[in-house]
């Protein structure tokens, strides 16, 4: 009788500490919100509505630091699949010499550019692609040679297209901006970069 | 605007050639392994066959960077900012006609020697964390009377403004020059600063999805030819944080650690981080917590 009023006691005490961590970490959760959108004032192209996040990188945020669950992960590459426009005309190759241009141009999207200049893709930012340039980063992957690597099939083209277009269809939590999803660059602009990543006569197939 | 990327050969005669494009330009897109790669719609990769030989180069490449960075040191122009610091530290300012020499960083009134390396800290005055610059604001406001808007107006240097703030800041970090870096969460406020500052790190959003997280919680990363630290680890967040603020050669100009964090966020595309915020003191906090027992060596002298 006493054993059993002393564990209702403890299970009643681990409840009341269980939630009131949780309370406390969730007040704690909206108190760095709040804090972080009072810290920001919009600017130019920039508002503060850029500080919001849809159901993707909510979750990638909260799994920042430990590998995202698979099913979650697969929900998020699900969702966002659907939401790609692939072309109606069903080609996904542009022009490689515009797409090569899109590819090192980093402008766009920032406060200080005038959101009626095109945007750039920058991926010689984060990716090799010509050899020739030797001033590329290494967040990405190397792109050198994609095409020729990966057959010149129009099933890759369209996973390019598509990853160009949306990142997170492909890889939940990829650090890849979604290019399409998010307006940075427009159908036109895409396939000049599938082109640059798929044509046998770019310089990245050489 | 630099981030058309500038890729430019420097060339010195038999020593250093050097392909550089050191630009912290704006971080572009990036396709890192994700935690689980379960896309059944991604298409099988061959190995890539150079690897070996492009991670040789790009040896080479992070040497010859490392060169230019020894040559550009001799000689920095922060000297410059740390001399009218100092003079403006120590001039009659404001309605107040004071100095700032009462002003208390955090080891008392007027100790400027070592102040640096111990912030962001609580002020019991304020009731706040502060890091350098909004402590700097409040001393201006409280001892030179100066308003909180002309004390916090237009911080960052360009060749038609040059502030009292940034060289006030030069003046002061050069004191901290060989301290250790000894930033403490004691205090509740700075406990919930650091907290604070983790969460804005790894918060993803804007038109790109990135956080800070994006470029700096990598190992051996670049951005175009620019290495990026991994700011959630010890020593390479030394070595980052202890070298801001510092001279831009490119710019012309000392930009300070508040600089560096609102510069980062317009090439995150957020929208402007506001001088001195709750939010940016606690990004420093977290950022400067990190960096803890390293050697403070700044102001330095970036490209």
């Amino acid at each position: 009788m006493k054993s059993n009023y002393l564990i209702a006691v403890v299970v009643i005490f681990t409840l009341l500490v269980a939630s009131t961590a949780h309370a406390q970490s969730k007040s704690a959760e909206d108190r760095a919100t709040a804090v972080m959108k009072a810290s920001f004032k919009e600017r130019g192209q920039a508002k503060l509505d850029r500080l919001d996040q849809d159901k993707a990188m909510a979750l990638c945020t909260k799994y920042a630091l430990t590998p995202i669950p698979k099913n979650l992960a697969k929900e998020i590459e699900a969702e966002n699949l659907k939401t790609i426009p692939f072309p109606k005309d069903g080609k996904y190759l542009g022009d490689w010499k515009a797409g090569e241009r899109i590819a090192q141009s980093g402008v766009g999207r920032q406060f200080s550019d005038n959101p009626a200049n095109p945007s750039g893709g920058n991926c010689y930012a984060c990716h090799k692609l010509d050899p020739k340039e030797l001033s590329y980063g290494t967040i990405g992957v190397s792109l050198y040679q994609f095409g020729k690597i990966r057959s010149y099939s129009p099933e890759i083209a369209k996973y390019a297209y598509g990853k160009i277009y949306n990142a997170q269809a492909y890889s939940a939590c990829s650090n890849m901006p979604r290019f399409g999803h998010n307006q940075t660059l427009t159908e036109t602009q895409i396939k000049d970069l599938v082109a640059l990543l798929m044509d046998p006569d770019s310089p990245v197939n050489k | 605007m630099n981030h058309t990327l500038i890729g430019f050969l420097c060339v010195a005669p038999a020593t250093i050639a050097v392909a550089l494009t050191l630009s912290m330009i704006g971080p572009a897109e990036a396709q890192t392994p994700a935690p689980a790669k379960s896309a059944a719609t991604a298409p099988p990769v061959k190995k890539a066959p150079a690897a070996a030989a492009s991670a040789a180069s790009s040896d080479a490449t992070v040497r010859a960077i490392e060169k230019y960075r020894e040559a550009l040191a001799d000689g920095n122009p922060a000297d410059l900012w740390e001399a009218r610091g100092e003079g403006i530290w120590k001039q009659k300012r404001g309605p107040k006609n004071m100095t700032l020499e009462k002003c208390d960083l955090g080891l008392g009134e007027g100790v400027v020697k070592g102040a640096y390396a111990q912030l962001p800290k609580y002020f019991g005055d304020t009731d706040k964390v502060e890091d350098l610059e909004s402590r700097l604001v409040t001393c201006m406001v409280l001892l030179q009377g100066f308003s909180y808007e002309q004390a916090r107006r237009a911080p960052f240097g360009s060749p038609d403004n040059k502030p009292a703030m940034e060289a006030l800041v030069a003046y002061v970090t050069a004191n901290s020059r060989g301290v250790k870096m000894n930033v403490s969460l004691k205090h509740p406020k700075e406990k919930e600063a650091f907290e604070i500052g983790k969460k804005i790190f790894f918060h993803r959003g804007g038109p790109h999805d990135f956080s800070c997280a994006t470029c700096h919680a990598q190992d051996n990363i670049r951005i175009r030819l620019q290495d990026l630290p991994n700011l959630t680890k010890q020593e390479p967040a030394q070595r980052a944080y202890t070298a801001w603020p510092a001279y831009r050669v490119s710019q012309g100009e000392l930009r300070s650690f508040q600089w560096r964090l609102f510069d980062c966020f317009r090439q995150q595309r957020f929208p402007e981080l506001e001088f001195t915020s709750q939010g940016s003191v606690a990004l420093t906090t977290y950022l400067a917590r990190n960096a803890n027992g390293g050697v403070f060596s700044a102001p330095s002298i970036k490209r």
